[in-house]
């Protein structure tokens, strides 16, 4: 039996439908993502799964009990870390995590144990009783993260937790996501980087526009787009000009652009570099450097939606 | 119950270490009080006016006017007087403000009231001291009104101005008409410096609260909110948690503003039982009726704009900046707020048994149980994400 179930879930703001009938499952110890650029629907999605948000349709079961914005019990299972840092910054480390384990009914010899327990996955045993005011970026966030992980939760629901984190203390909330679904615990993770939803995903749910596109293994995923490799070139010029004369070429499979770089997918980019090169270079494009990739969760996204995840 | 006490235990950590709840609860009430005591108390407070007198005359009227007319004054602490050699020294003594004024006796006064001849008593007045000026005419002139009476009366009766018998017969002549006090207006009123000390504690005690109301705006804000309503609470105890904290904070508010202002302004609040009745009754209005309008709110600035806003008018009419009640036209607005209650309630207590509270705390209880019935209604809206 999954421990998450989603099934049909939808909300919509007005005319905008933020998230449109989504549905996957997680089963225990097993790591899912959802990978998709900002705005596609991630965080939507995750509200009204933990239950702050109150759903237009679609349902949500947590260990095969139905769960929503007035549920309680099944909130016992749920360990959320939201993406912005929600702490309280004039308390110290150690009041926020003895303030939201107390709501998880932790208290005593269980409660300290914890909280030290706690302090020193995220490595601020020795900052415990300085305010949050004080934190570094990256303090806070691992506090964010560890006031999550407070009740012991059965469903870990991380939300983009490493956004704006420097890669160290990057490094080391995968570490801990990888080494709690070692522990069983059901991860469900959102991002926006293909390395972090690669590294830490045993499936991954693509989602764009509000709807679920596809979900799977890496290697089911990959495997949609084929024996396809992906072309970065990173040049200066009119890169719309260049896609544009570029999508002309019959032998390349989709092509797009942004932030000053261009994505062309193609079956063989060593044998078709010249020409996507000698056709850039036509449209007056400078290339600085040139990326050859084989196939991934990017391509894939590319692939389906016709545009780069960080777009 | 105990996730709202837990949630009621952190906020009062964080307000201890927020200076704003000191100044809105303590400081501005008892400052605010003290000013308007000041301002507008004046009718209440006791006239201490510095008298000299100098006697040019002493004869035995001279005489008699100190010691059977300013005397009694001085005896009841309402004025000091003190005597001085003669008519220059007093208007020097005024001239440096030593003394208010001075009543200037001139030589042959006695001899001239005695004989029925016309003669003067000269005040002479600082020009700082208006009222007491004017209180010292009124002394002469009232000396002066009942020695009139006097000669009148001596005269009516065919003597003369100097028949000493007479003079006395009418000078001891029982007065017809006394000035009686209305005893049951007395004991409905407080004294100024309790009544602006209540007012401003009623005043400021809507901002105390509103901040503990608020707060939920400001867990939006940071984040904080998302975690209560993922953690295994529900969502009325959020608010209870809240609101307990507005009544907590509220009531030792009120119990440090009575106790300040008791022990530092001296105001008199009354039975403590009956104030303690009213206080956490206004406590719980004011905490219904905030989180009824912050309900209304979407974000802390909101809830606080508009929380402000309604505090003031509340205020305002229901007396607690200014006696309303004395405003025909608007007295009838004043029933409609907590703050004329709560004003009333001590009013009454202030003469009454304690039986008299039980009508302005039900009103009170009725504002709480309103409001609070109206934010548990809209509690989705306030909670929403």
């Amino acid at each position: 039996m999954p421990l998450l179930e989603v099934t049909g879930l939808r909300k919509s703001y007005g005319e905008h439908i933020a998230v449109d009938d989504v549905s996957f499952a997680i089963g225990v110890a097993e790591t899912y993502g959802l990978l998709g650029p900002n705005g596609a629907g991630k965080t939507t999605s995750i509200s009204m799964i933990v239950g702050i948000l109150d759903r237009d349709a679609g349902e949500v079961v947590i260990a095969g009990q139905p769960h929503d914005v007035t549920s309680v019990k099944t909130k016992e299972l749920i360990g959320y870390v939201p993406q912005e840092i929600a702490l309280y910054r004039d308390l110290s480390a150690r009041e926020n995590l003895r303030f939201f384990a107390r709501l998880y009914g932790l208290g005593g010899r269980a409660l300290k144990t914890r909280i030290e327990e706690i302090l020193e996955v995220v490595g601020l045993s020795d900052r415990a009783d300085e305010r949050v005011e004080g934190f570094s970026g990256g303090m806070a966030r691992r506090l964010n993260i560890g006031v999550g992980l407070m009740n012991r939760p059965k469903l870990l629901v991380l939300d983009e937790p490493t956004a704006g984190v420097d890669p160290q203390s990057r490094n080391a909330i995968l570490e801990s996501v990888e080494r709690l679904a070692d522990e069983g615990v059901a991860v469900l993770y959102t991002t926006h980087y293909m390395e972090e939803a690669e590294r830490l995903c045993d499936r991954v749910g693509i989602i764009d526009q509000g709807r679920l596109r596809v979900e799977g293994t890496r290697r089911e995923l990959v495997g949609l787009v084929g024996e396809t490799d992906r072309v970065t070139l990173q040049a200066d010029g009119d890169l719309a000009r260049a896609v544009r004369d570029l999508a002309e070429l019959s032998q390349l499979k989709q092509v797009s652009s942004g932030e000053g770089q261009i994505e062309v997918l193609v079956s063989d980019a060593r044998a078709l570099l010249p020409l996507i090169l000698e056709t850039v270079a036509g449209s007056g494009v400078q290339v600085r450097t040139v990326q050859v990739h084989e196939p991934d969760l990017e391509s894939v996204f590319l692939h389906l939606t016709g545009k780069a995840l960080r777009d | 119950m105990r996730q709202s006490l837990i949630i009621l235990a952190k906020d009062l950590r964080q307000r201890t270490r927020d200076s704003t709840l000191l100044v809105f609860g303590v400081v501005l009430p008892l400052g605010l009080a003290f000013l308007f005591n000041l301002m507008l108390g004046g009718g209440e407070r006791r006239l201490e006016a510095r008298y000299a007198v100098a006697d040019l005359d002493r004869g035995t009227v001279a005489q008699e006017f100190v010691t059977q007319v300013l005397e009694p004054l001085r005896a009841a602490g309402d004025v000091t007087i003190r005597p001085v050699a003669g008519a220059e020294e007093g208007r020097r003594l005024v001239g440096d403000k030593a003394v208010d004024a001075v009543f200037v006796i001139p030589a042959g006064f006695s001899a001239a009231m005695q004989q029925g001849r016309p003669t003067a008593l000269e005040i002479v007045g600082g020009a700082d001291s208006a009222v007491a000026v004017q209180v010292a005419r009124e002394i002469a002139q009232g000396y002066a009104n009942e020695r009139r009476m006097v000669q009148l009366a001596v005269t009516v009766a065919g003597g003369q101005a100097t028949d000493r018998e007479l003079i006395e017969r009418a000078a001891a002549a029982p007065r017809p008409l006394e000035l009686a006090e209305d005893s049951a207006t007395q004991r409905r009123q407080l004294d100024s410096t309790t009544y602006y000390s209540a007012g401003m504690a009623m005043f400021f005690l809507f901002f105390v609260t509103m901040m503990s109301v608020t707060s939920i705006f400001d867990e939006r804000r940071e984040g904080t909110l998302a975690r209560l309503l993922v953690a295994p609470i529900t969502r009325r105890a959020i608010l209870l948690g809240k609101s307990l904290g507005g009544v907590l904070v509220g009531v030792l508010s009120m119990v440090i503003l009575i106790t300040v202002s008791t022990l530092a302004l001296g105001a008199d609040w009354g039975n403590p039982l009956g104030v303690a009745a009213l206080a956490v009754a206004a406590v719980l209005a004011a905490t219904g009726v905030t989180a009824a309008v912050a309900t209304f709110a979407r974000t802390t600035e909101q809830a606080s704009n508009r929380l402000s806003v309604i505090a003031m008018v509340l205020g305002l009419f229901g007396g607690a900046l200014f006696p309303i009640a004395q405003l025909e036209a608007l007295s009838f607005v004043s029933v409609l707020t907590p703050h004329h209650w709560f004003l009333q309630g001590l009013g009454d207590l202030a003469g009454g048994s304690l039986a008299v509270v039980v009508v302005p705390v039900l009103m009170l209880l009725g504002f709480a149980v309103t409001g609070g019935a109206l934010a548990l209604h809209r509690l989705g809206r306030m909670l929403h994400w």
